[in-house]
């Protein structure tokens, strides 16, 4: 086992259009770190839906991306309202993101779907009242 | 095609990327829906888009797409402005409508890369 590499992100949850930052910074560094970049793009997408939906349902949040020697892991933990059904959540099209959010480009019920399709694998850890984990690995 | 024939086909103004009107661009999708363009587009490297904010930037960087066309008017703020040039991307915007827009790229030779939704 070699060392792996932590970024850590507080992810602001008050200001809709700071949301994302976390993802561009994620970016920068997989790229000075020489991580191919498609396995960029993934990491990116996926987490950057993943702030999307923390600033837009949980009052924001933390992120961390583990980069290890064969995989890529990314950890969103809210303590927001938590998901109630989360095989409806993951439905393409379901959404319970209110319209203003809608007017902004997102809330499409594209979010979680987008995460799942982006990474090789994705598990959701969810308490209604108490919040939601999100893990999500790109092997390398 | 070239960043800078796109500016000719839509009368557009160059907002920031000037050094990069040379580039070749191959294909370019058009969505005011930022979740779309995450969800369906596949190197693509032009977004128009009537839809104004700093997502808009973001979605595109997350996508590597290296220019964005603002459609209808509508003109980005300093604060995206900026985002575009940290991210190298050129910005231009045009009076055409979306449906316009798209179609003048398209017929003139600007593909939109003819992939499913689920592929």
């Amino acid at each position: 086992m070699s060392e792996s590499l932590t970024f850590h992100y507080d992810v602001d949850g008050e200001d809709f259009t700071s949301a994302g930052q976390a993802s561009v910074q994620v970016k920068k560094n997989l790229r000075r770190l020489g991580i191919p970049p498609e396995i960029i793009r993934q990491v990116s997408i996926a987490m950057y839906e993943g702030e999307i939906n923390m600033v837009i349902h949980a009052g924001g949040g933390d992120a961390d991306v583990i980069v290890s020697e064969d995989r890529i892991e990314i950890i969103l933990a809210d303590h927001g309202p938590g998901i109630a059904d989360i095989e409806l959540a993951m439905q393409e099209g379901y959404s319970t993101a209110p319209d203003s959010v809608r007017s902004l480009g997102f809330g499409a019920g594209m979010g979680l779907p987008n995460m799942k399709r982006y990474t090789d694998e994705m598990t959701i850890d969810s308490k209604v009242g108490e919040g939601t984990t999100i893990k999500m690995t790109v092997k390398l | 095609m070239k960043i800078s024939e796109i500016v000719n086909l839509l009368d557009a103004k160059v907002i920031c990327g000037d050094d990069m009107l040379e580039n070749d661009v191959f294909s370019a999708c058009g969505s005011d829906m930022m979740s779309d363009v995450l969800a369906y587009v596949k190197d693509q490297a032009v977004l128009l888009t009537g839809l104004v904010n700093s997502q808009v930037i973001r979605t595109a960087e997350m996508m590597d797409m290296v220019c964005i066309v603002f459609v209808r008017s509508k003109q980005p703020s300093e604060e995206m402005i900026e985002l575009a040039r940290e991210s190298g991307m050129a910005v231009l915007t045009t009076d055409l409508r979306l449906y316009e827009a798209c179609g003048k790229l398209y017929v003139n030779g600007l593909i939109g890369n003819g992939r499913k939704s689920h592929e």
